[in-house]
């Protein structure tokens, strides 16, 4: 094959590369060439501004920790589930996945239905006196509901890169499968939990359509930013971008930590 | 130690008597870390036993087991540095930090590790991985050793060396040990009896002198030859 044939395909992919680039870069452009930046100091300090902001934040670090908690064993019973028969495996991970694919608004929904005031679960527990829907609480579930795969499938990944065997030689030091687990197992996949981490704090951040379905809209209670963003955006379009940017550089700078700073201290 | 495994596809019966390390020898495929494997917990043994002393560990899960193993790679914890390493079993056991670090002193010195306690895996030599990696099992307590192709993963110029020193340390430890390997010169420096596996069945067993004298099949036969050239 000659170089000039090589070059070819090249060229074309360089170019649709580009426009790919332009269509997820380009809209966000938009928001900084129209950003009202005379006044965007006023509206970045405006009271709802500040406690959208500090409700995301709070909330985004609550469903990551969740997430964390829930989605580290998930993860190991996902990678270890290569083993089993083919239909609970498809099954699980479809379930897995199924977050990813749904549109928010359908699991905000599927949420409410649950744990709803008369929901399958939520009559129960209003009968103890607990009230999920619409409560900060529920900011919390819809982001975990959202977030969780992006943990989950880090994990499982570097689960499935990991060597395992040095499971076995802790066990044949007395360890056992838990502390396997919480000695071994979880420092050894650190990388991929810290990137999980960060995916998923960014996507809880983000979250919408379940939380406005399952939580609401109420200012400092359950009005995250994007909630926010999106109501200014009916009235005071200004105010609305100058959220928008807010959420974007929150996530920016977020993604940019995911780097390879969380490698383990045996190669630092 | 005796371990007596009769599943199908490898069937063996081992007699370890403390202080006489075995050699489980035979070509790649024979069946010997899977046997390795078994007596460690770590493959089920479906038909068969392991008495150590008079102890039966076939039902025991590995942590249970107190037999320590040295893998052919080593296997050493990557994110931890030499000392806790080392100190691995002992914190398993219950030991708080400071108790296991101090137990673990004797250990490092006695494999000449001192210096390097504060080291990371990937930053020692192949043969100072395989003394940390014989000093995590020994200090856990094991009472039965394995040890799995201890050379195999080492530079062919420093093995005898190293073989030499892990001869000096396995005449040190008092329960019955068992080395598999494929490298007529491991049994001849290591091991006391020997035990030929092939095609997952024994085909001799004896001391290496014994097996020199008469070998009973062509691989014997070549594997003799091998240590004489």
């Amino acid at each position: 094959m000659t170089p000039a044939r090589r070059s070819g395909p090249a060229v074309i992919i360089w170019v649709i590369a580009a426009l790919a680039l332009a269509l997820l870069v380009l809209p966000l452009l938009g928001i900084l060439l129209s950003a009202p930046w005379p006044h965007l100091p006023a509206l970045l300090v405006a009271p709802e501004t500040l406690q959208a902001l500090g409700l995301s934040l709070l909330t985004g670090v609550i469903s990551t920790f969740c997430c964390l908690v829930l989605g580290i064993p998930l993860a190991v019973v996902l990678a270890r589930s290569v083993g089993w028969a083919v239909v609970p495996r498809r099954l699980l991970r479809a379930a897995v996945t199924v977050p990813l694919v749904l549109p928010p608004v359908v699991g905000g929904l599927a949420l409410l239905l649950l744990l709803g005031r008369n929901g399958i679960l939520g009559k129960y527990l209003a009968q103890l006196g607990i009230t999920l829907p619409f409560t900060t609480g529920a900011v919390v579930i819809a982001q975990t509901f959202v977030a969780m795969p992006f943990l989950v499938f880090a994990v499982e990944g570097a689960l499935r890169g990991a060597d395992r065997r040095v499971e076995l030689a802790a066990a044949s030091l007395g360890a056992t499968p838990f502390q396997v687990f919480r000695t071994i197992t979880v420092p050894l996949v650190a990388p991929g939990i810290a990137a999980g981490a960060v995916l998923c704090f960014a996507r809880a951040l983000g979250e919408f359509g379940a939380t406005i379905t399952f939580a609401g809209s109420y200012p400092g209670v359950t009005r995250t930013l994007p909630i926010a963003s999106y109501l200014a955006s009916q009235t005071d379009l200004n105010q609305s971008i100058a959220l928008a940017l807010v959420l974007l550089v929150v996530s920016v700078a977020v993604l940019l930590g995911l780097r390879d700073r969380w490698l383990p201290g045996v190669r630092g | 130690m005796r371990i007596e495994r009769a599943d199908f596809p490898t069937s063996v019966t081992l007699d370890v008597r403390a202080g006489q390390p075995l050699a489980l020898v035979g070509p790649n495929g024979a069946g010997k870390t899977t046997v390795l494997h078994a007596i460690a917990g770590h493959l089920p043994i479906m038909i068969g036993s392991i008495q150590l002393g008079d102890r039966e560990l076939v039902e025991l899960a590995p942590e249970a087991r107190r037999i320590g193993v040295v893998f052919q790679d080593f296997l050493l914890f990557p994110h931890l540095t030499v000392a806790d390493n080392v100190a691995y079993g002992l914190r398993m056991c219950g030991s708080g930090r400071k108790p296991a670090r101090a137990a673990t002193l004797p250990w490092l010195e006695r494999f000449d590790l001192s210096d390097l306690a504060g080291r990371y895996p990937h930053e020692l030599s192949g043969g100072q991985a395989q003394r940390v990696a014989l000093a995590r099992a020994l200090a856990a307590e094991p009472e039965a050793l394995l040890l799995d192709e201890p050379m195999a993963a080492l530079d062919v110029e420093i093995r005898d060396e190293v073989r030499a020193q892990l001869a000096d340390h396995l005449r040190d430890f008092a329960g019955p040990t068992v080395i598999v390997t494929h490298s007529a010169a491991d049994v001849a420096a290591l091991a006391a009896d020997v035990v030929v596996l092939e095609r997952g069945a024994v085909t001799q067993r004896g001391t290496w002198e014994s097996l020199r004298a008469a070998p009973a099949t062509p691989y014997v036969a070549r594997l003799v030859e091998r240590r004489e050239e």
